[in-house]
């Protein structure tokens, strides 16, 4: 029984304390510096903090350089399948464009007058230039949803801008580095963000989920929710433009909870458009 | 002799594909989760750690690993010295099963492995939700912990391979 137990503590003193022929630490002394890290960086502590800042540019741009080979293969995929649908898809671009054509003169009119109107209750009518951003990296794991841009605090960047791909929201600025930064998307589970549902005009709060699509949440109202219901900011929360359109809800996932599925194919993004809104102080 | 200096060049190269495998699946999450599949996920890095920490520890350096752990939590937006902290208890762990170890045999490694990863997963998972507020989706980490524990044989299958056929060494355990 002593054997045994003598037996043990030998084995863990050296795994522990052991060096290996090519080791220059042993474990334990490595593990006191990853706690060191840990306490250090939750406190904010600035020689950590330049260490994060030096790891994270090494590792975005070096990301970028490995993930070459995969990315090659996963677009060869893509635009093979893409070819397949073309013809099918540009039958009914025709008929679509037709339609909107008709609808883009009335539109017109009302973008003049929504403009009119956001001047006299002095809502957000003006945004920032644009900065157009290269996805470096974009981290499809089950725990994190966010992409990494090859634009950074250079670059007029700062924390809580957002993100667009073409005229949809896809997340907002979370991490700024020199010369990239991180941007969370709507589908990572920590985002949460303040919609409205058109036509009914439901206010709610559209949460990640951790896959491809989000969820509203906490409204009472969930039985007046209409399948194929458009989601927009609301705007409530001052940090984005009301009407920024999202997704829409998916009738097939309807009695699921109210399921969203986005506009924008987070999976697909390449470049990104970085704005910020501000208000017309002129008027 | 240019065979001889050239044979040394293969032989290092082939001696460090462990750490390039190990950087190389962090800085491009190797988990096939670009497939899109809802139920499937699993952790590569977990996976070559253990089995070179207990086959062959001389290949991957506890520096390098520390590091790698460093760029993970870049990489995955996690505390920065966590996902080291959890890498170096998996080479305890290794270690100790080295150490402990008359007649190594895979299954009871698998179970060694096993039993490692719900240790080290549920420390991620405290340390995140509980100290770091992260929120985490529980499911998740059980497809991924159970992937991770099945693909296990079929990589240290491979790794086998690998080290008998291409580094052609015989002193893996």
């Amino acid at each position: 029984m002593e054997t045994s137990r003598d037996d043990f503590v030998i084995a863990i003193r050296s795994a522990f304390l052991k060096k290996g022929a090519q080791q220059r630490f042993s474990l334990l002394s490595l593990i006191l510096f990853s706690i060191i890290f840990l306490i250090l960086g939750s406190l904010n502590f600035k020689a950590i903090n330049y260490v994060k800042i030096t790891i994270k540019e090494i590792v975005y741009r070096s990301s970028f350089i490995v993930s070459g080979p995969e990315n090659f293969i996963k677009d060869s995929y893509f635009t093979i399948q893409n070819h397949t649908n073309l013809y099918k898809e540009n039958e009914k671009n025709k008929s679509e464009l037709a339609k909107l054509k008709s609808k883009d003169l009335s539109n017109k009119f009302i973008i003049l007058e929504n403009q009119r109107l956001k001047n006299i209750i002095d809502d957000y009518v003006s945004e920032s230039d644009a900065v157009v951003a290269k996805v470096l990296s974009d981290k499809g794991s089950p725990f994190l949803k966010s992409i990494i841009i090859n634009k950074g605090s250079k670059q007029g960047l700062y924390l809580g801008m957002i993100a667009m791909d073409g005229e949809y929201l896809v997340g907002k600025v979370v991490e700024v580095n020199y010369l990239s930064s991180r941007v969370l998307l709507l589908s990572d589970l920590n985002s949460k963000i303040p919609v409205t549902l058109e036509p009914d005009g439901l206010l709610s709060i559209l949460s990640g989920t951790g896959e491809d699509h989000g969820v509203i949440q906490y409204t009472k109202k969930y039985k007046e929710i209409q399948s194929q219901s458009i989601i927009y900011t609301s705007g409530t929360s001052g940090l984005f433009k009301a009407g920024i359109p999202i997704g829409r809800i998916n009738s097939n996932f309807l009695d699921d909870g109210k399921k969203v599925e986005f506009f924008s194919d987070f999976s697909q993004l390449r470049f990104v458009q970085i704005f910020s809104f501000i208000k017309n102080e002129a008027e | 002799m240019t065979e001889l200096s050239n044979n040394n060049f293969i032989n290092t190269i082939s001696s460090k594909i462990p750490l390039i495998l190990l950087f190389v699946s962090i800085l491009n999450d190797y988990d096939f989760n670009h497939l899109g599949l809802k139920y499937f996920s699993f952790n590569f890095s977990y996976i070559l750690i253990f089995y070179y920490s207990v086959k062959k520890s001389e290949s991957l350096g506890y520096s390098y690993i520390f590091i790698a752990g460093l760029f993970n939590d870049v990489v995955g937006g996690t505390p920065i010295g966590l996902t080291s902290l959890i890498y170096l208890i998996i080479c305890v762990a290794a270690s100790y099963l080295r150490n402990i170890t008359l007649r190594p045999s895979l299954i009871k490694d698998g179970i060694f492995f096993l039993i490692t990863i719900l240790i080290v997963n549920s420390l991620l998972f405290v340390a995140l939700n509980f100290i770091f507020n992260y929120e985490l989706n529980y499911f998740d980490q059980i497809i991924n912990i159970t992937y991770t524990f099945l693909l296990y044989f079929l990589f240290s299958s491979l790794f086998d391979i690998f080290e008998n056929y291409f580094v052609g060494s015989n002193n893996v355990r």
